[in-house]
């Protein structure tokens, strides 16, 4: 395993209650400060695995490794992005994005203070006291964006998190989602379905077969993404290789 | 409420029944039904004796503390009954026969086991609201997101801050429609055990009225007794309406 790897998947494998075999002998290795994508069809346990990961389900086989340490359950170094955005709706979005650190036991200024630092980064800065039944898909997804980057986590992990966003507002996203990053050094977990946004943002993709989940391939589309617009990038002969090599393993799946 | 095309406030259709009410009084339809209009002068004049004042002290008292071991025991039953499968099928099955059990029909054995008094309507408030509030809680609590609750556990939630700042808050508009149908048949629960004793607080009131054909008195205890039952539902609805924003949201 290469030694910059901050998360280690070693053996995982997961058996649900009644028998179903979601995930068979995965081990990973995740660098750090890179975006990696878990690729796979609907039903390959690909956030089963991120949820392992994320500490949210136990492992039926295998162990999780971060940071060089085993872990057993949730960790401040690791921060969530739900699909389904996992807003409270009681709160409004500067206490949403400040739960991580409520629960902390942060005084509340100090935290309303991170939590409005992140909210103008996502740029919702306007939104601070809308509640999330008031705010678009998009926005509310911000929201969610913002909650995990405000515990300084290390390691943010992102299920789907632009499956109920509508097209524009995706692609705004993703540009804007690895401006964000980049510039801060984070290592990205991210699960989707969508092929072209795998090859777009990712420094390596990992495909697995549908259930019982294996890894079957790692794609590193290897793009040159300094400096250059996101519509050059997705003319990049490295960008549309990686988008036709990942098709050619995955139609077999459909 | 709309008629011929103009919106009619809600105390104009208490107005027109008050009208038929004393109409039927006036042209003395029945013995039992005196003109409204002399409840009300009977009224003016029970509510300040001290007979009353005794009455509704004591009545209030058994209510409240019925009602405070209602809440105390019914939402944490609740949420034990969400929480832990094992406890919610065991408990499950008995929470909905007594729900919808009629437990007037035990206050007569709970006079017998507890014994005449104060105590026996105290359990009989929360007899009649405990069951209610247990079932509401659980429903609350059981469809609380789960991904509320994976998102807290994933953020460092201690077990009691899951409690705290997401389940109850999650299952909190159920926690009041029960606590609003609780108190709803905690008025009740006063009313039906101070009968059935009769020698207590309103109940009692009630017994003298009707047993010596004091039918305006009689009325205007109905009255009073209504208008309190309707004032302590509204109020709780107040505070339902504070968590609609986000009940219909989740």
């Amino acid at each position: 395993m290469p030694v910059d790897a901050i998360v280690q998947v070693k053996d995982v494998g997961k058996i649900y209650e009644g028998g179903v075999e979601a995930l068979a002998d995965i081990s990973l290795a995740l660098p750090q400060g890179k975006l990696s994508t878990l690729l796979g069809p609907s039903g390959c346990g690909k956030t089963t695995l991120l949820k392992i990961i994320a500490g949210l389900i136990p492992p039926s086989r295998g162990e999780i490794w971060v940071k060089g340490k085993k872990v057993g359950g949730p960790g401040p170094e690791r921060a969530f992005v739900f699909q389904d955005f996992a807003l409270l709706p009681w709160a409004n979005v500067v206490r949403n994005v400040a739960f991580g650190l409520e629960l902390r036991g942060l005084p509340k200024e100090e935290r309303d203070a991170i939590a409005r630092k992140y909210i103008a980064e996502v740029g919702l800065a306007s939104f601070e006291s809308s509640y999330p039944h008031q705010l678009s898909g998009g926005m509310r997804q911000r929201v969610g964006l913002a909650r995990a980057l405000a515990v300084d986590a290390d390691i943010i992990l992102m299920d789907e998190p632009f499956s109920s966003v509508d097209e524009q507002t995706r692609r705004k996203f993703q540009e804007e989602l690895l401006d964000l990053l980049r510039h801060k050094r984070k290592t990205v977990i991210f699960v989707t379905h969508s092929i072209e946004e795998a090859a777009y943002l990712s420094d390596q993709i990992m495909l697995l077969s549908p259930r019982p989940g294996t890894l079957s391939k790692i794609v590193e589309p290897n793009i040159h993404r300094e400096g250059r617009s996101p519509d050059e990038i997705r003319r990049d002969k490295n960008y549309l290789d990686a988008v036709d090599e990942i098709w050619q393993i995955l139609k077999h799946y459909v | 409420m709309i008629l011929f095309g103009k919106k009619i406030p809600i105390l104009f259709s208490l107005a027109v029944w008050f009208f038929a009410w004393e109409i039927a009084g006036r042209v003395e339809l029945s013995t039992i039904v005196p003109p409204v209009s002399r409840v009300i002068a009977a009224g003016i004049t029970i509510i300040p004796t001290e007979k009353f004042g005794a009455a509704v002290a004591i009545s209030l008292r058994s209510f409240a503390v019925g009602m405070a071991l209602a809440l105390l025991i019914g939402i944490p039953l609740g949420f034990l009954m969400a929480r832990l499968p094992a406890a919610g099928k065991i408990l499950g099955m008995w929470v909905n026969i007594f729900v919808s059990a009629p437990i007037s029909a035990l206050v007569p054995i709970l006079m017998a086991v507890i014994g005449i008094g104060e105590t026996t309507v105290v359990v009989t408030v929360f007899l009649f609201a405990v069951f209610v509030i247990i079932l509401d809680t659980q429903v609350g609590v059981k469809q609380a997101d789960r991904s509320l609750v994976e998102m807290a556990r994933c953020f460092g939630a201690r077990p009691y801050q899951l409690y705290t700042k997401v389940l109850f808050l999650s299952a909190l508009p159920e926690i009041l429609a029960g606590v609003r149908l609780g108190v709803i048949r905690g008025v009740k629960g006063v009313v039906i055990g101070q009968l059935l004793i009769a020698i207590l607080g309103v109940g009692e009131l009630f017994e003298l009225y009707s047993q010596n054909f004091l039918m305006e008195e009689f009325w205007a205890l109905v009255i009073i007794v209504f208008m309190f039952a309707f004032a302590v539902s509204e109020a709780i609805a107040f505070l339902e309406r504070r968590v609609e924003y986000y009940a219909s949201a989740r």
